[in-house]
């Protein structure tokens, strides 16, 4: 195929696959938020910083390891989520969609600023776990077992999330409250309440993701602002809201950006933009969106 | 888009700084000695220099006694965000508003050639020190222009020849896609032909590339022996990151074109360690060294890089000169400053030749196992030191205008 060697194509695929699901999870929560809520929620970066950064400090300042920060860290950054929704954003749901955005983006400025003001820009390193040392001899490649489980735990929290909104009842609630909420909230339903949690639960999302990526990139305060704008491509192209359009426009992008990066390595970080431009064009409302 | 958002980011960020800056008081010429300082503050390149570039020279400044010919000394300082214009029209005003004597110029290749040509217009002198962009005395040399810390040519003539000369004939390069990449490239890539050795191949990556796997994968395909890392800052971190989870550093020799301590801080030495990489200071090299790192510390509460020594070695050589011809006359000045040696915990004998290339040794690093360092930041054992000559070539470089007049 356009002269490459099979087994560099196989390899490609199977890092386009890892960064996929690692899109998938990130603009799981992304898609979740706007679909539920419709905010924009431009610090989705950031709070993918701060769940990293939750990992690193528990970890260097209680000696917390990865497999409890993989539940702690959502948890306490989910829980940062709710409050700046109960202080913050909630103001903002009777006006233009723009002001959450700008709120939003805000926030993510002041945390990059905090944090870089207490961490550095150079960032920290995080370990991998000991669990997950080594690496899988592949024959075309080598894959480092840890990325074989960030494949195996983005794909699955993408698949329970996809179930609980799509397949049960509390989602149908949920999604019926996003329809009409004033008729829900007839039920005996407190919107408010699920709104505030399913904001939190999007927030630890991202959170979860970043504990996900600490031991394999630099924990850096600006680690999530070159990423969000990538997710926010990933969840327009998968239609805004659709939360398997996400899952599945994650990984197919992924899969893209990992043959670019052979054929043509200069445009890798536009790729996905030149896709979204593209099928801008021809379905406004994006792969998987409902008009 | 990536693009798009960054310059949102940068014109809030831009508003903040203005109303910092709109409430300084604007000096009357001449009855103070006004040093400026544009530097990325809060970027990739801000461990290396930053804040601790403002610090270090406000130490040269306390240090030469806060006055000189009777003026008291001020600085000013602002964040460039690695962006020419900001950068340039920063310098411009502070020129025409606040009577700026000097400019110090923090990290970015880029922002500094864009200040150097305001230097030559306005007439005043720019001393850059966090860019490594060898064309800064080459083609876009200036009569009021000095590069003092480093720059892409002795990079690549410290860290590409003792590999190379080590045994390491075979290169592949991952650059940073942009101007400062492509040079540290360009210049490894003629150390490793002049010595024997091949370049097999070489990936552009976009800079803020944060997966390097791909690049990695392409890399180990090559057979080389050596992986040049023609980058910097998070990108560096993050390629040799993914090179030792893959397993690469174990079948080809990493070489760091260009690393700050504070990288190497933040990588650990579990990561970073047997690295080679050029620097032109270390804090650990002298007692004099080790001094400055200990005062750097105390304020700091982290080790001085590289660009740290040299801010408060270049602002103090600048004031002495003020000192020595009795005016802030930015040619007279000059005048000074090209023909002193300096001789400071910086550096012994440097000297600033023609094309404002601050010559001085440079030392090739080798970075330690966990096992072998005994103390907090004692990171790098010295391989091979470096004369200017042999690290920037004898002579000046004829790109350069003012050197063939």
């Amino acid at each position: 195929m356009l002269g490459i060697p099979l087994p560099v194509i196989l390899g490609q695929l199977t890092l386009g696959l890892v960064n996929g699901s690692f899109y998938a999870l990130l603009s799981l929560g992304l898609a979740v938020i706007f679909g539920l809520l419709g905010i924009v929620n431009f610090a989705h970066g950031a709070f993918y910083m701060l769940g990293a950064f939750a990992a690193y400090i528990a970890l260097q300042a209680f000696g917390v390891n990865y497999w409890f920060a993989l539940i702690l860290a959502p948890c306490a950054v989910g829980l940062l989520g709710v409050l700046i929704e109960r202080l913050l954003l909630r103001r903002l749901y009777s006006q233009d969609p723009l002001y959450g955005l700008l709120l939003t983006f805000g926030v993510a400025l002041i945390a990059e600023g905090f944090m870089r003001d207490r961490f550095g820009s150079s960032g920290k390193s995080y370990p991998v776990p000991e669990q997950l040392h080594g690496v899988f001899h592949l024959g075309f490649m080598v894959l480092p077992i840890y990325r074989a489980w960030v494949v195996l735990a983005s794909l699955s929290v993408c698949g329970v999330t996809w179930f609980l909104i799509e397949r049960t009842r509390l989602g149908a609630t949920l999604r019926a409250a996003t329809e009409n909420a004033r008729l829900v909230q007839a039920f005996g339903i407190n919107v408010p309440l699920m709104v505030t949690l399913t904001y939190g639960a999007g927030v630890a999302l991202a959170a979860l993701a970043g504990v996900l990526a600490a031991p394999v990139v630099q924990v850096s305060p600006l680690m999530g602002s070159s990423l969000v704008i990538v997710v926010f491509a990933v969840v327009v192209i998968g239609g805004m809201g659709s939360i398997g359009g996400a899952i599945l426009s994650g990984v197919g992008l992924g899969l893209i950006e990992g043959l670019t990066k052979v054929i043509y390595p200069e445009a890798s970080n536009i790729v996905v933009f030149v896709i979204m431009a593209l099928v801008l064009i021809w379905r406004p409302a994006g792969l998987f969106g409902r008009e | 888009m990536k693009y798009v958002s960054r310059h949102a980011a940068s014109a809030v960020a831009l508003g903040s700084i203005l109303t910092v800056f709109a409430s300084r008081p604007a000096a009357a010429a001449g009855e103070q000695v006004v040093i400026g300082s544009l530097d990325d503050l809060s970027g990739v390149y801000a461990d290396a220099g930053g804040q601790g570039d403002i610090e270090a020279a406000n130490m040269a400044i306390a240090d030469f006694g806060g006055t000189v010919l009777g003026k008291k000394i001020v600085l000013l300082s602002a964040d460039h965000q690695n962006k020419p214009d900001i950068g340039a029209s920063k310098f411009r005003e502070w020129v025409d508003q606040n009577g700026l004597n000097m400019l110090l110029g923090g990290s970015n290749t880029g922002v500094s050639i864009a200040m150097a040509k305001v230097a030559a217009a306005k007439k005043v002198p720019f001393i850059a020190i966090g860019a490594g962009g060898a064309s800064l005395t080459g083609a876009d040399c200036t009569a009021y222009s000095v590069h003092y810390a480093y720059d892409t040519t002795a990079l690549a003539n410290g860290t590409a020849s003792v590999i190379v000369k080590g045994g390491g004939k075979n290169w592949y390069f991952i650059t940073a896609d942009y101007a400062f990449g492509t040079q540290l490239q360009d210049a490894a890539t003629r150390v490793v032909t002049a010595n024997g050795g091949k370049v097999l191949g070489a990936v552009r990556a976009p800079l803020g590339t944060t997966d390097y796997s791909s690049f990695l994968l392409q890399a180990q395909g090559s057979g080389a022996q050596v992986l040049g890392l023609a980058n910097a800052g998070t990108d560096f971190s993050n390629s040799l990151k993914a090179a030792a989870e893959f397993g690469i550093t174990k079948s080809m020799k990493p070489a760091a074109l260009l690393a700050f301590i504070s990288d190497i801080h933040s990588l650990t030495l579990e990561t970073a360690q047997g690295l080679y990489l050029t620097t032109a200071w270390y804090w650990d090299l002298n007692a004099e060294t080790r001094e400055f790192g200990k005062r750097f510390l105390a304020k700091m509460k982290k080790e001085p890089t590289m660009d740290h020594a040299a801010y408060y070695s270049a602002t103090m050589q600048y004031l002495k000169a003020v000192q020595a011809v009795g005016s802030t006359d930015a040619d007279k000045v000059m005048a000074e400053l090209k023909q002193t040696k300096i001789n400071d915990m910086f550096t012994k004998n440097g000297y600033i030749r023609a094309d404002g290339l601050m010559v001085h040794d440079m030392y090739v690093m080798q970075v330690k196992t966990p096992a072998e360092s005994k103390y907090p930041w004692d990171y790098y054992k010295v391989i091979k030191v470096m004369s200017g000559e042999e690290a920037d070539g004898p002579q000046p470089d004829p790109a350069c205008p003012l050197v063939k007049r």
